[in-house]
């Protein structure tokens, strides 16, 4: 597990280059900077100014290098280095509210924005005009998209929004791909096709993943509740913690969440049960030595406090503010070995799924 | 100082009301939910199982079942907290606990909802019968609980 505190402010939203030895984060405000790992130091490379607003979501294209930003200014912009600098191309979203996520596809010829005008639109090349074009999926949409994630298959858009539900979409482009062959979301795929609707959560939808089959989808919602639905089920879980902010796949049955709390979690989903339950907190916990409290403390406490609790109100947990978003390392969805957490305290810690297992006994990631 | 001569009444138009976007919650039918049922409440908390200690358990389960959630009649759920108040007075301090322990999980969201509820409309005494609750409630539920308290749309 390691921890390192980037800045004071709160990181935005970040994104990891291919080899992960890069990664692109906003500080909170209208730039995106680029930290390179050399040794054991983060050195800035990078500062990429062009968005006039907060930029509240970064996605960096493995394959193809390329990195989409999108922000509160209504734009979003595809980089591209260019020998040693980032070149900017705008590409017209067409919304009037702000750009709130976005994430490229899987095969990297598309990406999505969620904005806060209810819709998604969904950029694609056109060679022809040499330009970035984007189609809007707007209908059944109420509120502002808060999360996005793709389906393996290149079509398939999982979306949570504001007017608490988490759905999937078709975002199926002709110009840039073929007919898509039958999921287990359906099979007719027209562009805006609504796949799949959530019940039984109340809440915002803050996160949401496909599972790396793209048969399962999990998402996170504001009533403190996490939901997996697969093939027509799905399955609840109340917690008894703070609302979730992100959640991700980290095997095909085990999910890690994390949120207000400021810890990740872990969550099993049995499928023949059709059942979520709680795996574990993961957090490594501070060794604190155990002072004992003279009886002056103990009546100051009293005093104060009305409590004879010697703990003090300081956060044991790796992170200090709430997590805002997680991203996988390595191993993909289906098997991943590690993990990134970026929070509100501005510091990135690195997990370790083996060490994580080790560390805490019953912890078991099936 | 001129006087403004335009006309100003349109400061009196909701605007929000026009706004084709606004958002509207999903019509459930909540005709048939009546609430709790009055008659049997009060049977289970005159009962006496045994020497000396009434059936308060049964009462507790009873008041939580079929709670007006998505009814508009505002008389049904003024009826309903006010039975739920019934029973959750009538408990001694140290049953409390017990109390709790016998509700699954979503029977301790409704009751924090109930208790919350009760918050609203302090009568005398109320307040600190539904602290109690309120801390037993929240060791069992936790801060998720009171979460759902506050995110349900539809409530008690």
């Amino acid at each position: 597990m390691s921890y390192h505190s980037f800045l004071l402010e709160p990181i935005s939203c970040h994104a990891w280059n291919k080899d992960r030895t890069q990664i692109a984060m906003c500080p909170n405000n209208h730039e995106v900077h680029i930290y390179k790992k050399e040794g054991s130091n983060w050195n800035k490379i990078h500062v990429l100014k062009e968005h006039n607003g907060q930029v509240t979501g970064i996605d960096w294209a493995p394959e193809s290098n390329r990195i989409v930003t999108c922000g509160t200014d209504r734009n979003a912009y595809v980089w591209t280095l260019k020998g040693d600098a980032w070149k900017p191309t705008l590409v017209i979203l067409r919304i009037n509210r702000a750009a709130r996520c976005v994430k490229w596809s899987p095969k990297e010829n598309k990406f999505a924005v969620g904005s806060g005008s209810r819709l998604i639109s969904v950029c694609y090349f056109e060679q022809d005009n040499d330009w970035w074009v984007c189609k809007h999926i707007k209908k059944p949409i109420r509120s502002t998209i808060l999360c996005l994630d793709w389906h393996p298959n290149n079509v398939l858009l999982a979306a949570g929004s504001c007017d608490f539900k988490c759905r999937i979409f078709s975002a199926y482009i002709k110009e840039v791909e073929e007919k898509p062959a039958p999921t287990a979301w359906g099979s007719k795929m027209p562009f805006g096709e609504v796949m799949f609707e959530s019940t039984g959560t109340a809440g915002w939808v803050h996160g949401v993943c496909f599972s790396d089959s793209g048969n399962r989808v999990a998402w996170a919602s504001h009533d403190s509740t996490v939901a997996v639905a697969e093939g027509g089920k799905t399955a609840v879980l109340t917690s008894e913690t703070l609302p979730l902010l992100c959640v991700t796949f980290i095997t095909e049955n085990s999910l890690v969440a994390a949120g207000h709390d400021c810890y990740p979690v872990l969550f099993v989903y049995d499928s023949n049960k059709a059942a979520l339950s709680f795996g574990g907190k993961l957090d490594v916990p501070k060794q604190s030595a155990q002072k004992g409290m003279t009886a002056r403390e103990r009546f100051q406490n009293l005093d104060k406090k009305a409590t004879t609790d010697s703990k003090e109100a300081v956060l044991e947990s790796l992170h200090k503010n709430s997590i805002s978003q997680i991203s996988i390392l390595n191993g993909g969805k289906a098997r991943c070995a590690k993990f990134c957490t970026t929070g509100m305290d501005g510091g990135m810690a690195i997990w370790d799924v083996k060490t994580l297992e080790s560390a805490m006994k019953d912890l078991k990631i099936v | 100082m001129s006087k403004n001569t335009v006309s100003d009444r349109f400061r009196k138009v909701d605007v929000d009301e026009y706004d084709e976007n606004k958002f509207v919650d999903e019509e459930e039918g909540g005709e048939n939910q009546l609430g709790p049922d009055e008659a049997e409440v009060d049977s289970l908390i005159r009962q006496y199982p045994s020497l000396f200690t009434r059936n308060l358990m049964g009462a507790l389960q009873a008041v939580l079942k079929n709670p007006p959630i998505n009814t508009k009649n505002q008389n049904v759920k003024d009826r309903a907290e006010g039975l739920v108040l019934k029973v959750l007075s009538s408990f001694k301090s140290t049953d409390i606990e017990k109390g709790v322990q016998s509700l699954d999980k979503n029977g301790v969201d409704l009751l924090m909802k109930y208790i919350y509820k009760g918050f609203e409309q302090p009568s005398e005494n109320s307040s600190a019968v539904l602290l109690q609750w309120h801390e037993k409630a929240l060791s069992a539920g936790g801060v998720g609980c009171i979460v759902r308290v506050l995110t349900a749309r539809k409530t008690v």
